[in-house]
């Protein structure tokens, strides 16, 4: 399995139980123009967050990151704003699945004291976390392995094109 | 084993346990106007020219229906020709909302794997389904292999005992639910329904429970098959003993928790989530501005006739409105044969398309700033119903109905007919 590239970059802090309503809302969904999505991420969090994003900057979430709406749409925002990497204490399932079958790094790090505006770095791979600011690092919970490659591949379309079908053994 | 364990294991043909991953057959799935644009685009994408089973496979058009604009106009006509072209089941505008829909036309039956790009897919756990939500991508390899990976879920069992009081339905227990286990408290996990309150329940009320699972962040809902009325559409079909499917004695749950749903007085989650739980009455006083009965949750034909036994011969409160849609156009028209539909328009009521109307804030009833909504919907998250300087609070179609003509939210047992305990 390839190796997801290292990334280092801007933590923006949100909280617990950020709903995927929250993250694109609903009026903005029915669309095939990503940047309009990107445009409206996290508007009903945050009004101001989307255009203090910067590519290659971290979303750093607290618990139940993603619940709610089964939209795609919500990870599809938050990749196109250019956001390298959502971390996060815990993530809601249909989330979670969603950004990694579009290619969007997601981790889980149950423990953590990142603040707004640290520098971290996530290596996917390695399941750590390493908060350069602080000088802390973290470990994130291990992803089933069907799920680090299809993350590895780049998502589901590139994932089912290259292997035509899912690989479950390492799972078993 | 549990019923996800052994639905499971029986798509898998091999005994799968709670934690194991299985790639397994898929029986149905559908995409709505929310995620089948996205989802038609990864299938061409991954290669797809044509969906695996069209037999299987359905798409309906109700988040946005009709089309406010043309943006979504043009998407509609993207998911018709797609439709048309792969010889897929369609639902247009009108004709309902995807979850009653897959119900009612027998889409799915007992022990099926049914996969819907809808995270109230749980719903479809009602009829003895393992039904799951998934996002666009993962429909599109649905339809490209009529497979789908999947993680065996653990399972919470919830017992309900105990008859329901006046004034109290499947809505007021699965809102307790959801406040008392927390809007994270089955993640990823079964939650499964038994207990004598089950047994007696209609299809239509066993549809509420399952359906918000997803607001404890559940994978998938069952509830158990004893005393179900399948749906008429399923008659004849070989289907599989409920033995087959239930869950075995000696189980192996997370948790088992018991309620004696007596206990319950209406429930009401107010702003801005579904787990923050409140009785009715501690929130007597709170005005509103805009009723809404609708919803994959609670717009079935026993709900529009709570809501009429609650609004025949009265008026909506000044300054009011309230908003109804069916699940279905069938509802719709039982709706209008038995005299439902009159009876609400005559208090005031506005009936939009059969659809997610104002659930998903895209159109139909859009709350302005500063305004409170009571609702029979599923989610009150801040911005849910299209503005994010408005209150939503979630209730049961009786809640909704008492506080359109109140005014305010209160009790609805006081605007119920006939004497305490003959409603």
């Amino acid at each position: 399995m390839s190796a997801l590239p290292v990334v280092t970059g801007r933590a923006h802090l949100l909280g617990d139980d950020v709903d995927t309503d929250r993250i694109i809302a609903g009026k903005y969904t029915k669309t095939l123009d990503v940047s309009s999505l990107a445009e409206h991420l996290l508007e009903d969090y945050d009004p101001a967050l989307a255009a203090r994003i910067r590519p290659g900057d971290v979303l750093v979430a607290g618990e139940n990151f993603g619940l709610g709406s089964s939209r795609e749409q919500a990870p599809v925002a938050i990749k196109a704003a250019g956001v390298s990497c959502v971390l996060a204490r815990s993530f809601a399932r249909i989330f979670y699945r969603n950004a990694i079958n579009i290619g969007l790094s997601v981790v889980e790090v149950p423990k953590h004291s990142v603040s707004d505006g640290d520098t971290v770095t996530v290596d996917v791979n390695q399941g750590l976390v390493l908060n350069d600011t602080r000088s802390e690092r973290y470990s994130a919970t291990r992803m089933p392995p069907v799920m680090g490659q299809i993350l590895a591949a780049g998502g589901l379309v590139p994932y089912l094109r290259a292997g035509g079908d899912y690989s479950v053994e390492d799972d078993q | 084993m549990t019923s996800a364990e052994k639905l499971l294991s029986r798509k898998a043909g091999d005994a799968v346990r709670a934690g194991d991953i299985a790639v397994v057959p898929v029986d149905g799935a559908f995409a709505t106007d929310t995620t089948a644009p996205m989802a038609i685009k990864a299938f061409e994408a991954m290669g797809g020219e044509r969906v695996w089973d069209p037999a299987r496979m359905s798409l309906v058009l109700d988040h946005a229906t009709p089309a406010p604009n043309e943006r979504i106009a043009s998407l509609h006509v993207m998911i018709r020709d797609f439709a048309r072209r792969n010889g897929a089941h369609f639902y247009d505008v009108g004709d309902g909302i995807c979850h009653q829909l897959m119900m009612e036309n027998g889409h799915v039956a007992p022990g099926d794997l049914f996969v819907g790009a809808d995270s109230h897919t749980p719903t479809l756990g009602a009829v003895g389904a393992f039904a799951i939500g998934v996002g666009s991508t993962d429909l599109a390899a649905v339809m490209l292999r009529g497979r789908i990976w999947l993680k065996v879920p653990r399972t919470v069992r919830i017992e309900l005992s105990g008859a329901l009081r006046r004034g109290t339905y499947a809505k007021d227990v699965i809102l307790h639910l959801v406040g008392r286990l927390g809007i994270a408290g089955a993640s990823y996990e079964s939650v499964e329904f038994g207990g004598s309150t089950v047994a007696g329940m209609t299809l239509a009320s066993r549809m509420v429970l399952a359906n918000m699972v997803a607001e404890m962040g559940a994978k998938t809902a069952f509830v158990d098959p004893e005393g179900l009325e399948l749906p008429g559409a399923l008659a004849g079909r070989d289907l599989p003993r409920w033995d087959e499917i239930r869950a075995d004695d000696g189980a192996e749950y997370r948790i088992v928790h018991h309620v004696d749903v007596g206990d319950l007085g209406p429930q009401v989650a107010a702003p801005h989530l579904p787990s923050n739980l409140k009785d009715v009455r501690e929130l007597r006083g709170v005005k509103v501005d805009m009723g809404f009965i609708g919803s994959c949750t609670n717009s079935r034909l026993e709900d529009l006739h709570v809501a009429a036994s609650i609004l025949r011969g009265r008026r909506l409160a000044p300054g009011v409105r309230l908003v109804v849609t069916a699940a279905s156009r069938r509802i719709f028209n039982q709706a209008l044969a038995d005299g439902t539909v009159e009876v609400l328009s005559n208090a005031g009521a506005t009936f939009i398309t059969s659809g997610c109307g104002p659930c998903v804030g895209t159109h139909q009833g859009v709350p302005g700033d500063g305004e409170t909504v009571i609702s029979s919907t599923n989610r009150n998250f801040r911005g849910r119903m299209g503005n994010p300087n408005a209150d939503t609070y979630l209730g049961s179609p009786a809640v909704v109905a008492a506080a359109a003509v109140a005014g305010e939210l209160v009790d609805p047992g006081e605007f119920l007919p006939g004497p305490e305990g003959q409603a």
